[in-house]
């Protein structure tokens, strides 16, 4: 049992990072029919961004202590950052440990414009071209970024802590009345899943509570008709994609300190996301959220030695066989409209 | 009825330009007449580093490129000479090898076994190397080493842990100075025993690869040889990223030591996400849980950041060692690029160096004579104290390093502690070890190529 509660909040935890990455994916299918291959870079653009705010507040300037030497046998060169000088070496500290949850200052105008930028530049000239030639560029642009990334990062993963408070685990078996300890899960990992149940949580108020949103949505379901009222929809729908950015973003910068940033990682959830729309169905919302966090519980459950006994091999594949079967049975997916991949 | 116009004077002639067009091709290839491939021309010798430089170890090959580099700077006579100056032999002398400039290209591996192959060939067929030097990955090792077998070039392997290399797949082109996964067991069993105790339950998480494969047997091997019971060994997908789903099952296991047969940027992600997963702060059967971590780099060390405090693992070699090799050659490698080499440096510059030494004492560069003078081959001076190539299956025997996360780092590459130098004695095995693909196991003929 005690087993089983963890693979849930495992697959909760891996879900909900699917499910926020899916949800961008889906709203820029959704609003401007682009399938974009770069949206996994986006989600390491927001990782970098922790990386660089860690890195910004760990700014330092170099002290000679001549009573310590270093491999070479020289004096010690001791960087002092310059938040411990300015804010004292309490608060400055402070500040550095909490560089994690302080990037959304950095990862909201960086994905804003990141977005704006790529669907600007780019992404505007390939509306009315084919699918696959949608595929092919943004797939090339992610490529580009990461190397990119990699030039200024390099390859190896950074180790991007998250602050100190959060460390260890929360014993959730005493609360439901188990044995101490048999249900322990880790704090950060809690805090991510509840940040990705308010992220999309206010996606979902924006576009269902607002008159922006509201206009969204009668354009995602006829852009013709809305454009004809004298409506700047495409205007509306460029904001969308930096949105878009802005929530890939935010579930890069608050993964980092689970998986150390390196400049692939948007890649390798990019194939399991683009699975997870296919699944929630293209252009739905609520789908491609179920479909990740659906997904991301199975994948755990595969992941268990009682199940790999059975089915060797089902970890790596259970995602793409619940692909075909949706997509045999059920084309539109879970939660799609009527008609869409259905011809 | 026809008259032939044939005469002897007029075939002979005929016969001995045609016979002279035909062999001029040949005799214009280096290796026509030299009996092996790419024989050097003129005064200079060019050799292959093939490294990642791009992909997940692409910061190991970077740091094995910039100490080939280096070791052909001493081998022209440039810089201060590094290891020149501590190497038991003393046939190097900074006028390159048998007086010949050496000269180098580099390819990328991309750490993808048929990418590596591509570039191996390339830098042997287009730009006429005589040795191909260094890598990262046992797949890539594995299959480097294949090509440069049959294209008849010497191959020294990088980094490479697993068995294979110079076990079943062991070839005779090629040589190995990186330590293995059974000498990893061989060193860390002990001191486990001592800090451990031998009444552990361990769990493996292993890479689902040749390499991971060959280091859980080894350590296994070695932890049950210490009293150990393994409670399970799962594999692992290479790059899984998120390791939560396999470490979960781990806490009730009842198992009290997890080891994690992972390298790289897996290692980094499944030591991080095990110590938040509370693994180190938990108790299970009245012992402190425990994380070991069987096979270092520093790089990868520097990756874990606070997470490896405390953790056990091996090297091949290590910065921090006192002998005048090391020194010589983290004094050189560190003033020129500011700080201290990786093992996997070491292992490449190492090499570099010993090929040299070798076609120095051979007298040539054929591969074959350079094969002979590797092999049972002993010297001095390079780190690690008195080393051996053996000449039955080309794997390089020496001490080896135990290691530890240092607990209170003064610096950013104060990351790891030497806990014991393994004498080389504890270490070695037979050839016709098991693990190494037994009394099958053959280096084969050396190639020359041509």
């Amino acid at each position: 049992m005690d087993v089983i509660l963890v693979q849930i909040l495992n697959g909760l935890d891996k879900g909900a990072a699917y499910a926020l990455i899916a949800l961008g994916l889906t709203l820029i299918f959704g609003t401007l029919g682009v399938v974009n291959f770069a949206h996994g870079a986006l989600f390491m653009i927001g990782a970098f961004c922790a990386v660089t705010m860690q890195r910004f507040l760990n700014l330092s300037q170099t002290v000679i202590d001549e009573t310590q030497t270093d491999f070479l046998g020289n004096p010690l060169k001791v960087e002092v950052p310059y938040v411990q000088s300015w804010f004292g070496e309490a608060a400055g500290a402070a500040i550095q440990d909490w560089s994690v949850p302080l990037s959304i200052l950095l990862v909201i105008p960086v994905m804003l414009f990141v977005g704006w930028a790529m669907e600007r530049g780019l992404i505007k000239h390939f509306y009315k071209r084919p699918h696959a030639d949608q595929i092919l560029v943004t797939f090339g642009l992610a490529i580009v970024i990461g190397e990119i990334i990699k030039a200024f990062y390099g390859a190896n993963p950074i180790q991007t802590p998250m602050p100190s408070a959060f460390i260890g685990t929360i014993d959730l078996g005493t609360w439901l009345g188990m044995d101490p300890g048999a249900v322990a899960y880790p704090m950060w990992r809690m805090v991510y899943f509840f940040f990705a149940a308010a992220v999309i949580a206010a996606v979902f108020a924006f576009l269902q509570f607002t008159t922006f949103g509201m206009v969204v949505r009668a354009g995602m379901a006829d852009r013709e008709t809305v454009g004809m009222l004298g409506i700047d929809i495409d205007k509306r729908f460029t904001l969308m994609f930096g949105l878009a950015a802005c929530v890939a973003g935010l579930a890069g910068m608050m993964y980092a300190p689970i998986l150390s940033p390196h400049y692939n990682i948007g890649m390798d959830f990019l194939v399991l996301s683009f699975v997870v729309v296919v699944v929630g169905g293209m252009g739905s919302l609520p789908g491609a959220v179920l479909a990740g966090f659906v997904l991301g519980i199975l994948q755990s459950f595969a992941s268990m030695n009682e199940v790999k006994a059975i089915l060797p091999g089902i970890d790596q594949i259970i995602i793409y066989l619940v692909a075909i079967i949706i997509l045999l049975t059920r084309p539109r997916g879970l939660m799609g409209r009527k008609g869409v991949m259905e011809e | 009825m026809s008259k032939s116009n044939f005469s002897r004077r007029g075939v002979l002639k005929t016969g001995a330009i045609a016979g002279a067009g035909l062999a001029l091709p040949t005799y214009l290839r280096a290796d026509g007449h030299s009996g092996f491939t790419n024989a050097p021309q003129g005064d200079t010798v060019k050799i292959g580093f093939n490294v990642p430089q791009t992909g997940p170890y692409a910061e190991e090959g970077l740091d094995e490129l910039r100490a080939q580099e280096l070791a052909v700077e001493h081998l022209n006579g440039m810089g201060d000479g590094g290891m020149l100056n501590t190497f038991s032999e003393k046939n190097l002398d900074g006028t390159g090898i048998l007086g010949k400039k050496v000269e180098f290209v580099t390819g990328d591996t991309q750490t993808k076994s048929d990418v590596a192959r591509a570039s191996a060939q390339s830098m042997i067929q287009k730009d006429g190397c005589i040795m191909i030097n260094g890598g990262s990955s046992s797949g890539v090792a594995v299959a480097v080493q294949g090509l440069c077998q049959e294209a008849g070039v010497i191959f020294m392997a990088g980094l490479t842990h697993s068995n294979d290399t110079t076990g079943k797949d062991r070839k005779a082109n090629g040589f190995r100075h990186f330590f293995n996964g059974y000498m990893s067991g061989a060193a860390l069993g002990p001191v486990l025993e001592n800090e451990y105790g031998n009444e552990r339950r361990a769990y493996h998480l292993t890479a689902d690869y040749n390499w991971g494969w060959t280091q859980q047997e080894s350590i296994q091997a070695a932890t049950e040889a210490i009293g150990w019971q393994t409670a399970e060994t799962v594999l692992t997908p290479v790059g899984a990223g998120d390791f939560s789903s396999y470490i979960a099952p781990v806490l009730n296991s009842g198992a009290d030591t997890l080891i994690l047969n992972h390298y790289g940027g897996d290692m980094v992600n499944s030591l991080t996400q095990a110590v938040q997963f509370g693994l180190r702060d938990k108790q299970v059967n009245g012992k402190d849980f425990t994380i070991i971590v069987p096979l270092y780099s520093e790089l990868m060390a520097a990756g874990a950041g606070s997470n490896i405090q405390g953790v056990f693992g091996s090297m091949n070699w290590n910065w921090q060692l006192q002998d005048e090799g090391t020194k010589a050659f983290v004094k050189s490698f560190g003033e020129k690029y500011g700080f201290p080499p990786s093992n996997a440096a070491h292992t490449c510059y190492v090499q570099t160096l010993l090929y040299a030494d070798a076609v120095t004492r051979a007298g040539t560069f054929n591969p074959c004579g350079v094969v002979e003078a590797l092999e049972d081959f002993d010297f001095d001076g390079m780190g690690n104290g008195p080393t051996t190539y053996r000449g039955a299956d080309h794997q390089c025997f020496k001490d080896v390093l135990v290691m530890k996360g240092k607990e209170n780092p003064t610096n950013q590459y104060d990351t790891l502690e030497i806990v014991e130098v393994t004498p080389r004695a504890q270490v070695e095995y037979a050839a016709d070890h098991p693990m190494f693909g037994g009394a099958e196991a053959s280096l084969g003929d050396c190639n020359p190529g041509a």
